[in-house]
């Protein structure tokens, strides 16, 4: 056997796995590693370390993952990417070894890490050595919620995430998943058959689609993994570079130009529908909304937009979906938002039209008490600055969740449409005369509700809560966006923190 | 088929048997804490079936209309 060269070495790392499995990946839509890494970063420059891992056994050069250091936009990033032409992106003993260093590079250096993950899980046969111990995958993990907050983490998913490695997207800020290729499960379809007796295909169990619209493991739905590495190129540009230091701004961009106002869009009926992202549309820099979980609980709008060229995170009740009212789901969504925004100083702004949290047997047993009290503490803990503004309604704990009065937002602003209270007109007046009415002759009660609903408006009346100072303006829907540059303007300098302990108990 | 999203009571029907109806039209409203609901078909096609009636409770995941 001739001994092989340095160069035969470095052929075999920058050719990965053998060629068929290169061609499986190509008909399944899928580049290969190296080419995701070049569309990732700027230009060519990239540090890799360890590409010479496991280079003895023959068959798995760099280990099956690559990692390193590059640049994205021209701000300096660390990142893993799991070679699938190679034992399917399995992890061994220097799979898991590298993957840790990235993360302890990432540490050191305070700069954001992606996780590129294609991979079919741990290789059973060397479970000894990356399984269970000190620096064992475990660690991966570990050091993931370590980070957490410190440094953005992202987490592109181009194929499987099997079992352990599904925890790799589950810890990260947010996941991109491909369509039609990306899935996270515990366990496979087949697997799911031999112990539980479950017939069910990979797509239906643990799909993007699935995740992405259903459990809400996924944040961005993608096309193509071209699509999916343009996201996060994007999304980072809203971050900084670690917690300590804020986002960049941007040039400023006037809104998109309309026909038709706010005042125009904003229906006078406060029962009837109306479509959030046209507003919304109409208060940021145009073209700057870089919305995250589009698709799941969409009767919350979350989503990283520009204002004034500053990064802010927005929170909006969606009339249009299920009314706009807060669920389990929804109010899931927007704490790990809140937390995310809160994290990197980004501001938020909340865009209230909410008729309150959902209410019957369903969403009782679903624990909608405990999922609103999760969004309710990230919204109390956060400590950007925080503006709250009611578009059209705010009631009862969706008020209070929409960050009301009483949880320290920076301001309270109310457009002349609004109304606050603990229920609507017809809801109280049920509440409250329920009995009364129906001790009534038939005839009289129609003109006794209306009545009542009548004085129930002039007791919530916006003019009556601002001079109450329960509010801490009213401005008419035009004046809305220049109401937020010049208020984001002025709370920039904004540093507090929330309170002294070691943490609080987080509902869950 | 187009299934409720959330529990409420069926307001208004939009559609008939045998009408078309393109993506994004809305085939039906609902009422539900208060709110006017709107129910939007997810694909073009063809009203195959009304399943439920103005007035009719229903809870989430109902069947509503069938498109094909």
């Amino acid at each position: 056997m001739t001994e092989k060269s340095y160069r035969d070495y470095k052929e075999q790392i920058a050719a990965g796995g053998a060629p068929k499995y290169h061609e499986k990946n190509a008909t399944q839509g899928k580049l290969f590693v190296r080419n995701r890494l070049q569309r990732l970063f700027d230009d060519d420059v990239f540090v890799e370390d360890g590409a010479f891992a496991n280079i003895m056994a023959g068959d798995l050069p760099a280990d099956g993952v690559v990692t390193g250091i590059g640049k994205i936009n021209g701000r300096t990033v660390c990142v893993m990417a799991n070679d699938s032409t190679i034992k399917a992106g399995s992890w061994g003993k220097r799979t898991v070894e590298k993957i840790i260093r990235i993360q302890e590079t990432a540490e050191k250096l305070e700069v954001p890490l992606l996780y590129l993950v294609d991979s079919a899980g741990a290789r059973i046969t060397d479970q000894i050595e990356m399984f269970p111990g000190r620096r064992g995958a475990g660690r991966i993990f570990y050091n993931q919620v370590k980070l957490s907050g410190r440094i953005p983490q992202i987490c592109l998913l181009f194929g499987p995430s099997a079992a352990g490695g599904a925890y790799i997207p589950a810890f990260c800020d947010i996941v991109v998943m491909v369509q039609g290729n990306a899935s996270m499960y515990l366990g496979s379809p087949r697997m799911a058959e031999k112990v539980i007796g479950e017939k069910v295909d990979l797509e239906t169990m643990g799909g993007a689609k699935m995740h992405c619209s259903v459990s809400g493991c996924g944040d961005v739905l993608a096309k193509t993994e071209e699509e999916a590495i343009d996201y996060a190129r994007r999304y980072l540009t809203y971050f900084p570079q670690n917690f300590r230091t804020k986002p960049n701004a941007v040039d400023s961009k006037q809104p998109q130009v309309f026909d038709d106002t706010l005042e125009d869009i904003i229906p006078k009926n406060q029962n009837a529908a109306f479509n959030m992202y046209q507003l919304i549309d109409r208060v940021i820099d145009e073209g700057s909304f870089c919305e995250i979980k589009k698709l799941f609980a969409k009767e919350l709008i979350t989503g990283l937009a520009r204002i004034d060229g500053q990064a802010v995170g927005i929170l909006a009740n969606q009339p249009k979906s299920k009314g706009g009212v807060l669920f389990h789901d929804s109010a899931d969504k927007a704490a790990k938002f809140i937390n995310l925004c809160d994290a990197f100083h980004i501001p938020l702004i909340f865009l209230s039209d909410v008729p309150g949290f959902m209410i019957g047997t369903q969403v009782e047993k679903l624990g909608i008490i405990r999922h609103g009290a999760k969004m309710i503490f990230a919204m109390s803990e956060a400590t950007v600055p925080k503006l709250s503004v009611i578009v059209r309604k705010a009631y009862g704990a969706g008020l209070y969740a929409m960050a009301g009065p009483a949880f320290e937002p920076d301001a309270c602003i109310a457009l002349t449409t609004a109304q606050i209270a603990v229920m609507g007109p017809e809801a109280a007046i049920n509440a409250v005369y329920a009995n009364k009415i129906e001790a009534m002759p038939e005839a009289e009660r129609a003109e006794f509700i209306a009545q009542k609903t009548a004085e129930y408006k002039e007791e919530i009346d916006v003019y009556r809560l601002a001079s109450e100072l329960v509010i801490d303006d009213v401005i008419e829907p035009n004046e809305l966006r220049q109401t937020l540059v010049t208020r984001l303007a002025a709370y920039k300098t904004k540093n507090v923190s929330f309170t002294e302990r070691k943490h609080g108990v987080n509902p869950v | 088929m187009i299934k409720a999203e959330m529990a409420g009571t069926v307001w208004k029907v939009l559609v008939k048997e045998g009408d078309s109806v393109e993506e994004g039209q809305e085939v039906m409203i609902l009422e539900s804490m208060k709110m006017e609901i709107p129910v939007e078909a997810e694909e073009a096609g063809v009203v195959k079936r009304v399943i439920v009636n103005e007035g009719d409770f229903i809870d989430v995941d109902a069947d509503l209309v069938e498109i094909e």
